[in-house]
């Protein structure tokens, strides 16, 4: 009588408990929704034209005050317009810029509408101040204290920018690289100044 | 010789002078050339951080303005006494967190602290358990080989075989 040899051990596979893989696919998910989000938030800045911008506080350099302050913070001003402008010593457009922004600042300082703030990015102190010597910079300015401010406008800036924020707290202009006169830069404010 | 003391006087009081000069002079000069920190000093410091502009370029590296004027500024507080640990806490006080390479262990900083060692030891687990399974396989393959490689007890040439020489004796 044929009888058959089967005495090979019969390999079992086993597989983790179902409560195990399903933590396992839970973890993975959360993982790539983090890693989605990062990605997302690195390519996007906060805020883009006609949204409103978050209160930040610009902490101003010494020797600069606004109304006697040495900071200030973006929700004081509401009801002005307000123009930021994101520059560096290290930046040689921002040079090229410096004196234009300084006759727009002039041009529209007596009347109190317009609020000019300097964010100095990424500078050392000594030569951010050589700069706004160098260029007779009077509108307050400051530097960006742990790189609070610039993300809030742009995560991969691209020096100079400007934001301009109507009375509401409005981004309303953005200006990617330097204004070069001043009518350009009256062309995008005057807009605004009618609007109450 | 009475009258030469005065003369002796007033030329070792010369000498005397002259020489707290030299050494006056010498004690700046040598404060002058104190050394300043070293590049290789400043790159040690440097190398833990990285460019605030270029993405992933570490600062000892970096040829822009903005990371020399950085290395200058490190260079200048270690002149002036301050640990690199200090040093440190400067530019993360003025340019945030994102200036050093390796991130603070905090918050959500943690996972990536704690997510490759677990990454590495969930795959060596992972491994493992394959390769033993292999093994297990490739073993119960063999034997079913074996098994079906031999004359089954009973075939009819061996039976054939066993006749025949019952026959011959």
């Amino acid at each position: 009588m044929e009888q058959k040899i089967t005495n090979a051990p019969a390999a079992r596979h086993r597989s983790a408990p179902l409560w195990v893989q399903i933590v396992v696919w839970i973890g993975l998910l959360i993982l790539m929704v983090f890693l989605g989000l990062g990605l997302f938030r690195a390519q996007h800045p906060i805020i883009s034209i006609g949204s409103r911008v978050p209160d930040f506080t610009l902490n101003l350099f010494e020797d600069y005050q606004y109304q006697n302050e040495s900071q200030i913070s973006l929700a004081s001003l509401r009801g002005k317009v307000v123009v930021v402008n994101f520059w560096a010593s290290w930046c040689v457009t921002c040079a090229d810029e410096a004196p234009t922004m300084e006759t727009a600042w002039q041009y529209y300082q007596s009347d109190g509408e317009v609020v000019f703030l300097g964010v100095d990015y990424t500078d050392v102190d000594s030569k951010a101040l050589d700069f706004l010597a160098t260029y007779e910079i009077t509108y307050p300015n400051g530097p960006d204290l742990g790189t609070r401010i610039t993300p809030i406008f742009n995560r991969n800036i691209a020096m100079p920018e400007t934001y301009i924020i109507d009375r509401q707290g409005i981004m309303q202009y953005k200006q990617i690289g330097p204004f070069q006169s001043l009518a350009e830069i009256r062309s995008a404010i005057d807009p605004l100044l009618g609007a109450r | 010789m009475g009258k030469k003391a005065p003369a002796n006087h007033l030329f070792f009081t010369i000498l005397l002078l002259f020489f707290i000069a030299i050494t006056v002079l010498s004690f700046k000069s040598v404060r002058a050339q104190e050394p300043t920190p070293s590049d290789d000093e400043v790159n040690a410091i440097a190398r833990q951080m990285f460019c605030p502009i270029c993405e992933n370029t570490p600062l000892d590296v970096c040829p822009t303005e903005a990371c020399h004027d950085w290395r200058e500024l490190i260079r200048q507080m270690l002149a002036q006494g301050k640990t690199p640990s200090e040093i440190k806490q400067y530019f993360v006080d003025h340019y945030g967190d994102r200036v050093l390479s390796e991130p603070p262990r905090a918050g959500l900083n943690w996972l990536v602290y704690v997510l490759p060692p677990i990454a590495f030891i969930t795959g060596l687990l992972l491994l493992f358990r394959a390769f033993r399974m292999w093994k297990v396989k490739s073993t119960a393959t063999f034997q079913e080989e074996v098994s079906a490689s031999k004359p089954a007890h009973g075939n009819e040439y061996a039976t054939r075989l066993e006749d025949e020489l019952r026959r011959r004796n």
